[in-house]
């Protein structure tokens, strides 16, 4: 075990197109954290090796995409102080991945809402002018297909199961999905990765994913999607709610108490 | 420094070395037959590069290690391992020999056919859940002899 001497810490990417990598990146690695607090927890054994698989594929791409984007810009000396060390405010996440575990309703919408979007996200990866970041979409994108299938399933059988699953899954749909409209907000660092090629827009694609997620869920027992006001924002410019500081406080309590630990 | 040429026989003992390491999961598949190794690349220094299964495998970190383990003991110390994702790895290459030894195993082989039992070789079955034991398996039971059993996912 190596523990480093002096303090060492992580730096905010200078250039767009790390930027947006690391929005990536930490998309998959809180959300991969988020699941694997179900490991031992979820309702049956098969549910648990399912939800921490899935926590498995996102941190798998998490580490791919810091170890990337550390050979493009120096922000730290490894991928772990580059996933664990930074302040609340430098990470760039969207506000539905760190989403409590309420009940697994919530937890298989949370994942049905994300990996459909990160899907198309993904997509629009495979022709970047970024080789490696198209290599990674494209070994992930197997993956997602995957927790798509599982995701929708259980979104199916619970919204159209017993009235106290489908009262549970409205309940999390009234609770997720003012934060779906975040997923495809568009801003100056994502049109950057549009004019480099790094990737195409996936952003226009925001209605049809809407039709598809609202057609899930009607045959989901009629779940309807809730009206919104306003869809509540803020993780790609590091302004997120009191869940994420839980998470990092579990999530970097070995590298801030012993910085540069490496097993 | 003019690159070495990597003589064939070379390759080839490298590649011999290399179907000696065992999948730590599956030890009855060498990686070679599992089809992450994607070649011997010439040059100075000459790489052998691999694929991982799926990018969360905790296995590809270990196969790492063996292989290097593996090259050092035979004085292939300056043999660099490079990872490469593109193309990504896919069920289809791992070799025929490989499904046989799978199903001794008692792994049902990816592919396209119908889920059957590596036991008892029925195909009536169900399906307990799509994510088993690793990332790459698939959790079954057959409802002829009622023992559950893996299948290889086709990815």
């Amino acid at each position: 075990m190596n523990i480093a001497e002096n303090y060492i810490g992580a730096t905010t990417p200078s250039s767009p197109k790390t930027a947006y990598m690391l929005r990536l990146a930490d998309n998959a690695l809180i959300l991969g954290q988020r699941l694997s607090e179900m490991c031992g927890h979820a309702p049956e054994m098969e549910l648990d090796l399912a939800l921490t698989n899935i926590s498995l594929d996102l941190i798998g791409q998490a580490k791919l995409l810091f170890e990337h984007i550390l050979t493009l810009e120096d922000l730290a000396p490894n991928a772990d102080v580059l996933a664990l060390t930074r302040p609340q405010d430098q990470y760039t996440n969207l506000l539905l991945v760190a989403q409590p575990n309420v009940d697994f309703a919530h937890i298989v919408l949370r994942q049905y809402l994300f990996s459909t979007m990160q899907k198309i996200q993904y997509e629009a990866l495979l022709g970047s002018s970024d080789k490696t970041l198209a290599a990674i979409a494209e070994k992930s994108l197997k993956e997602i297909a995957y927790h798509i299938r599982f995701a929708k399933s259980w979104v199916l059988r619970l919204g159209d199961g017993t009235p106290e699953s489908s009262e549970r899954m409205a309940d999390a749909l009234d609770c997720l999905w003012r934060f779906t409209g975040e997923m495809f907000e568009r801003d100056n660092i994502i049109e950057q990765a549009e004019v480099s090629g790094l990737s195409t827009d996936f952003t226009s694609s925001y209605e049809d994913w809407q039709m598809e997620v609202k057609d899930g869920l009607a045959e989901a027992g009629g779940l309807v999607a809730p009206e919104v006001g306003q869809m509540i924002m803020g993780g790609h410019k590091g302004q997120h709610d009191e869940h994420l500081g839980h998470i990092l406080s579990d999530m970097q309590f070995m590298q801030l108490r012993h910085p540069g630990l490496q097993w | 420094m003019v690159a070495p040429e990597l003589e064939p026989e070379t390759s080839n003992s490298i590649l011999t070395l290399l179907s000696e390491v065992m999948d730590p999961e599956i030890p009855v598949i060498n990686i070679v037959e599992l089809g992450i190794v994607r070649g011997i690349e010439d040059g100075s220094p000459p790489n052998v590069i691999i694929t991982p299964t799926y990018v969360g495998c905790p296995a590809t970190d270990m196969i790492h290690e063996m292989i290097r383990e593996k090259l050092d003991a035979h004085g292939y110390d300056h043999v660099e391992i490079k990872n490469q994702l593109s193309p990504a790895w896919t069920t289809e290459w791992i070799t025929k020999a490989a499904h046989e030894k799978l199903r001794k195993y008692g792994i049902d082989p990816p592919g396209a056919h119908t889920p059957s039992c590596p036991r008892c070789s029925s195909t009536n079955t169900r399906l307990i859940s799509e994510f088993g034991s690793t990332p790459c398996k698939s959790l079954h039971a057959c409802k002829d002899c009622l023992e559950p059993f893996d299948r290889f996912k086709c990815h």
